[in-house]
């Protein structure tokens, strides 16, 4: 009986051994461990065996089953692995070919630089007004210094609704709006849609975007206005970028200027962008003249302040390298689909 | 304003480079727009002159010249025919550039060999203006008003090397329109001071009260006017100097007392006028408004009609210039006129530019008038004008001026308050240095008091005497300072809601566009409105640009449509496309519009139908927390498909229409698709939205899932079997979708099968079969009460 045991042991290994899939390796469970199975047969055997040696063969068995099982698990694991790695190699993919792109929408341009401005105001502290884009002459003129026939109205061609109300030409009279609702301090940005009469190509439209600011609260001075706005260049254009204050008029600061950052096609080298200047204009500011903070209900003797404004769409045209305003209000996918 | 830098060395002398001096003045506060430089194309050419001129050999219209050049003599062939031996001429050597950038180089014409070209005026880039007594198409011989030692440069022999830096000059700054007032700031840019010039007129004969009489009777129209008259006119050339002057500025030199009064009004900012005292009636000058009606031929043949409030300069009779602007044709100076009245007038400049704008002819002098000049400067610019015309000889000047003064001769004064401009830059300079910057500008300062001069009518508060310390401090060594104090900015409710929606649309695969708020009345047609719609009440603009831009829109709806013809035309086969913008609701012309936000979204192509569309809106809303709408078909919106377009109400507030285009309205757009919009409130969207959100903890229990078909009316509302078997069920129904709507075969007529997968769960429990069927019987049993039986 031993040798019967180790017979089928030496048998199971060899068979086993040489199963080469999974049905076979099932059929060898079934030879040797099934209820019909040659161990089986054998232990059925046992009770012919005498007493002492009832426990010694019945070791053997018990050792020889464990074999069996062992190899054959062993053995399922080898063939499992190596389907796995058939299927695998099988399954190889052509993984330069394109992916399947989810229909993302875009943000529009002007968006996307607008977003970018709010944030940096906002980590400066500043809160987002707005007002209406129809507008009462006086917010838009009068209040801001510019009463009816001032020359500065030639520069500012306004889409009138009647003698007093009028499309916005720029987005100052919300200076006035929120002074006149809120006291200092105040810290503001107001983007929004202006329009004036221009006439449209490459470089103009009769609808575009500005976006104001106004800081007013006591011993403001334009050293503030100055580090404040540098920060903003910095945080829009980089580090390194360095900014030129150049004395400019508007009638409702005072004094007023325009800020230039170094040109970013050359670097501040000098290029045909820049006409060589190394610097380009990107907004008009100013302390806010004290006749308009008075017009805001602002006492001018307590409190200074400074305002600016920024084009949008020059930003944009700036960042994105786009030569033609027109493309912005055309909308073709074409071109909202590249930012 | 072009500043010629030979005219600004006359009172001035600059000793930095062009550029540098460009820098300067910008950040001193006048704007250098281009620098450019006279004559800079040209190079290579020289004075030569004609020593011997032959004819050449093989050619009837050509002329073979040996020129001297000084240091050798050139053959060069010519086709002129104005030259002779001893001329003087521009000679262009081989390898030389004339104006235009043409090359010349040594070459043979007809077999004679040519060492380069002699030029015309207009080879040098000028015209007869520059040189009278030059001809336009021969050879430029060159007069006694030029150097002609051989061999020198042309420009330098005739002066055409000025530079002209243009200047950005802002509207609070007439003064700077002029040579003198550019010359005070440079001077003031290098700490200097100007030395005005004192114009002297030397005595003539007679007396001008003789000749001229002066009335104003507007005089808050008129502030002064100083009459001068010239006697025995000689109308010719001015020469080289003045002639060379005004071309650098940019004015056409036309005769002596015609440059007379553009140079006085360039090198002093204040226009000029000279009128023949022949057509003056009466020798009598009245400063008055025009009558109604009254009419005038101005300068450039045009008859206008003046209305009441414009004013005009008159004799005794009619008028003969509307001030400020224009002066009438035949008033002028003529070639035969004798006896000149020059005019140095100061007028209200927000009369003189209502009156150009009024007449359509902004001139020269109006824009210059209009920007409100300085009635003391009057008396100065005539003396200086019949200075020129002594000094060039150009007639006789009458003893005298006619000067009518109705100014305020008050000085302005401001207290001189040097602490506050400190305070207020944030600076620290010194009292004595702001009062010298203020000196060199022309202000006087003593004992605390600032007189302002009377050409700067911008100083009017000591935030404008901050701002002359600021800009000759320089505003580059103004301190940056650095943000300090709290800043707790945030988005408001409504800026954050936008921020959601444009994340949520282009989540949805829709692209932002951005369009303009002003349309045609038009497009109202273009998208079928019928005629008495209230959306016709538009906010119109009385001046626009054109029609297409001429009002104010009430939807967006044609702006989206535009967008989407656009991109169909353009060949791109889809678009999926949102803008969240304004809309503006006319109140009427006493009170500003009502600016609504509107979200509008547009479809077309391979994915876009009804339900891609809805599915967006029910997105957005759901996100908003608005997902329960009703939702009610709109049969009777023109615009749209009439089966095809729905309206979603929450609480009885409309909060949008959506749906497929009326193929009219389609075809009208030129849209080969079919398309797609919907339009919401925004406004509404931001009142009734809820985007509070609590955790709901997840299901313990299992859930059983059940199926329910039905067979209904084919025009019953799937929302309302929906809706039904929601409130039956009761709240252990968790999810109900609907799977299938189907008609045809085993379905009659008009009908239609609606199924539902349903998912039911407690919350505390696990439901039996029992409570399941319990729910689908009160189910079954309400859709029964509306006439709807389960499907077989």
């Amino acid at each position: 009986m031993k040798d019967q045991l180790k017979a089928i042991a030496q048998a199971a290994q060899e068979s086993i051994g040489a199963a080469g899939a999974p049905a076979e390796l099932e059929a060898m469970r079934v030879r040797f461990l099934g209820k019909k199975g040659e161990l089986t047969a054998i232990l059925k055997q046992m009770g012919k065996l005498s007493a002492e040696e009832r426990p010694v063969v019945g070791q053997i068995a018990n050792q020889v089953r464990a074999q069996i099982e062992e190899k054959i698990a062993e053995k399922e694991k080898q063939i499992k692995a190596a389907e796995q790695k058939a299927r695998l190699v099988a399954e190889t993919l052509d993984v330069t070919m394109p992916g399947k792109m989810p229909a993302l929408g875009h943000k529009h341009p002007l968006s996307i630089v607008l977003d970018e401005v709010k944030d940096i105001f906002l980590g400066m502290g500043f809160d987002i007004a707005t007002g209406p884009e129809v507008e009462w002459d006086y917010y838009n003129f009068e209040a801001l210094n510019i009463p009816k026939e001032h020359p500065a109205r030639d520069t500012q061609d306004t889409f009138y609704i009647t003698e007093n109300m009028l499309l916005r030409t720029q987005t100052s009279p919300v200076q006035i709006r929120v002074m006149e609702n809120k006291q200092p301090p105040i810290r503001i940005i107001a983007p929004g849609a202006v329009y004036r009469s221009d006439a449209v190509d490459a470089t103009h439209s009769p609808f575009f975007h500005q976006i104001e600011g106004l800081v007013v609260d006591k011993g403001i001075t334009m050293a503030d206005l100055k580090g404040n706005l540098f920060d903003f260049a910095k945080r829009l254009y980089g580090e390194d970028t360095k900014i030129r204050l150049r004395p400019h008029h508007f009638p409702f600061t005072e004094p007023s200027c325009e800020i230039d950052v170094t040109c970013f096609r050359c670097g501040g080298k000098g290029c045909p962008f820049c006409k060589g200047e190394g610097f380009v204009e990107i907004l008009g500011a100013g302390m806010v003249h004290p006749q308009v903070l008075k017009n805001g209900g602002i006492d001018p003797e307590v409190y200074s302040g400074y305002a600016f404004g920024v084009g949008l769409e020059r930003l944009t045209l700036f960042r994105f390298n786009i030569d033609d305003m027109r493309l912005l209000f055309e909308n073709d996918m074409r071109f909202l689909g590249q930012f | 304003m072009v500043l010629s830098k030979r005219w600004l060395q006359d009172y001035y002398k600059l000793n930095v480079s062009d550029k540098q001096f460009a820098a300067d003045i910008t950040l001193s506060g006048s704007k250098v727009e281009a620098v450019e430089v006279e004559g800079e194309g040209l190079s290579n050419i020289v004075v030569g002159r004609i020593e011997k001129l032959e004819r050449h050999p093989d050619s009837d219209h050509l002329w073979v010249c040996q020129v001297n050049v000084g240091s050798q003599t050139l053959q060069i062939v010519t086709g002129a025919q104005n030259l002779k031996e001893g001329d003087c001429v521009p000679a262009a050597l081989d390898n030389s550039y004339v104006f235009g950038g043409k090359h010349i180089k040594k070459g043979k014409l007809r077999g004679v060999e040519s060492c380069g070209m002699l030029c015309s005026l207009g080879e040098l880039g000028l015209t007869a203006h520059d040189f009278p007594y030059a001809i336009e198409d021969g050879i430029f011989v060159l007069g006694d008003d030029c150097d002609r030692t051989l061999g020198l440069d042309i420009r330098e022999a005739i002066g055409l090397n000025d530079v002209m830096t243009e200047f950005e000059i802002t509207s609070n700054r007439p003064d700077c329109l002029s040579i003198l007032g550019l010359a005070r700031e440079a001077a003031a840019t290098y700490g200097d001071t100007l030395v005005e010039p004192v114009p002297v007129v030397e005595p003539g004969e007679g007396d001008v009260n003789d000749l001229l009489k002066v009335r104003i009777d507007a005089p808050e129209l008129c502030y002064r006017y100083v009459g001068g008259v010239v006697k025995n006119v000689k109308i010719e050339p001015s020469p080289r100097w003045i002639r060379e002057r005004l071309r650098a500025c940019g004015v056409r030199p036309i005769n002596n007392i015609v440059d007379i009064t553009n140079f006085v009004m360039l090198e002093y900012g204040q226009p000029m006028h000279a009128f023949d005292l022949r057509y003056l009636n009466g020798g009598q000058v009245i400063v008055r408004t025009a009558k109604q009606s009254e009419t005038i031929t101005t300068l450039d043949g045009v008859d206008r009609t003046l209305s009441e409030e414009m004013l005009v300069i008159a004799d005794a009779d009619k008028p003969v210039a509307v001030a400020g602007v224009m002066g009438g044709e035949y008033s002028g100076i003529m070639d035969d006129t004798t006896t000149i009245v020059f005019e140095s007038a100061c007028f209200n400049g927000a009369s003189i530019r209502m009156t150009a704008k009024k007449l359509g002819m902004r001139t020269e002098a109006s824009s210059r008038y209009d920007k409100q000049l300085d009635p003391r400067g009057c008396r100065k610019m005539l003396d200086r004008a019949l200075q020129l015309v002594q000094q060039l000889g150009a007639g006789e000047v009458v003893n005298g001026v006619v000067d009518c003064d109705c100014s305020d001769k008050a000085d302005f004064t401001l207290p001189f308050e040097p602490d506050w401009v400190n305070n207020f830059i944030g600076i620290h300079v010194s009292a004595e240095e702001q009062k010298a910057i203020l000196e060199r500008l022309g202000c006087k300062v003593e004992n605390g008091v600032i007189t302002v001069p009377s050409f700067r009518n911008d100083l009017r508060h000591k935030a404008d005497i901050s701002e002359e310390i600021a800009r000759f401090y320089g505003y580059d060594k103004i301190e940056d300072r650095q943000l300090s104090g709290v800043a707790n900015a945030q988005l408001t409710p409504v800026q954050k809601l936008e921020k959601l929606a444009g994340e949520t649309m282009r989540a949805c695969g829709l692209s932002e566009i951005c369009t303009y708020p002003f349309i045609s009345p038009k497009y109202y047609d273009k998208i079928a409105l019928p005629a008495d719609s209230e959306l016709r009440k538009c906010v119109t603009i009385i001046n626009p640009l054109g029609e297409d831009t001429s009002v104010m829109r009430t939807t967006m709806i044609p702006s989206m449509l535009e967008t989407l013809s656009l991109n169909y035309n353009n060949r791109n086969p889809s678009a999926a496309l949102y803008e969240l913008a304004k809309v503006y609701e006319s109140k009427g012309l006493k009170e500003l519009p009502y600016e609504r936000s509107v979200l509008c979204i547009g479809l077309y192509g391979a994915n876009a139908d009804y339900f891609a569309l809805k599915g967006i809106v029910e997105e957005f809303l759901g996100l908003l927390g608005l997902a329960d709408c009703d939702v009610e078909p709109l049969k009777d919106d023109p615009t749209f498909h009439p089966g095809r377009t729905a309206e979603i109400s929450f609480g009885g507030r409309r909060l949008a229409v959506l749906g497929e285009i009326h193929p009219q309205v389609q075809s009208n757009y030129e849209l080969g698709v079919k398309t797609y919009v919907a339009q919401l409130d925004f406004d509404a969207c931001f009142a009734l939205c809820d985007l509070k959100r609590t955790y709901k903890q997840l299901p313990k229990y299992p859930a059983l899932s059940r199926d329910i078909a039905c067979v209904c009316q084919r025009v019953t509302p799937v929302l309302l079997l929906k809706r039904t078997i929601k409130e039956a069920m009761g709240r252990n129904l968790e999810h109900i979708k609907l799977f299938d709507v189907y008609e045809g075969a085993q379905i009659p007529a008009g009908m239609k099968s609606v199924a539902f997968s349903l998912r039911l769960r407690a919350a505390d429990r696990t439901l039996t079969d029992e409570e399941a069927d319990a729910a689908m019987k009160r189910a079954v049993k309400a859709l029964e009460a509306l006439g709807v039986s389960l499907r077989a």
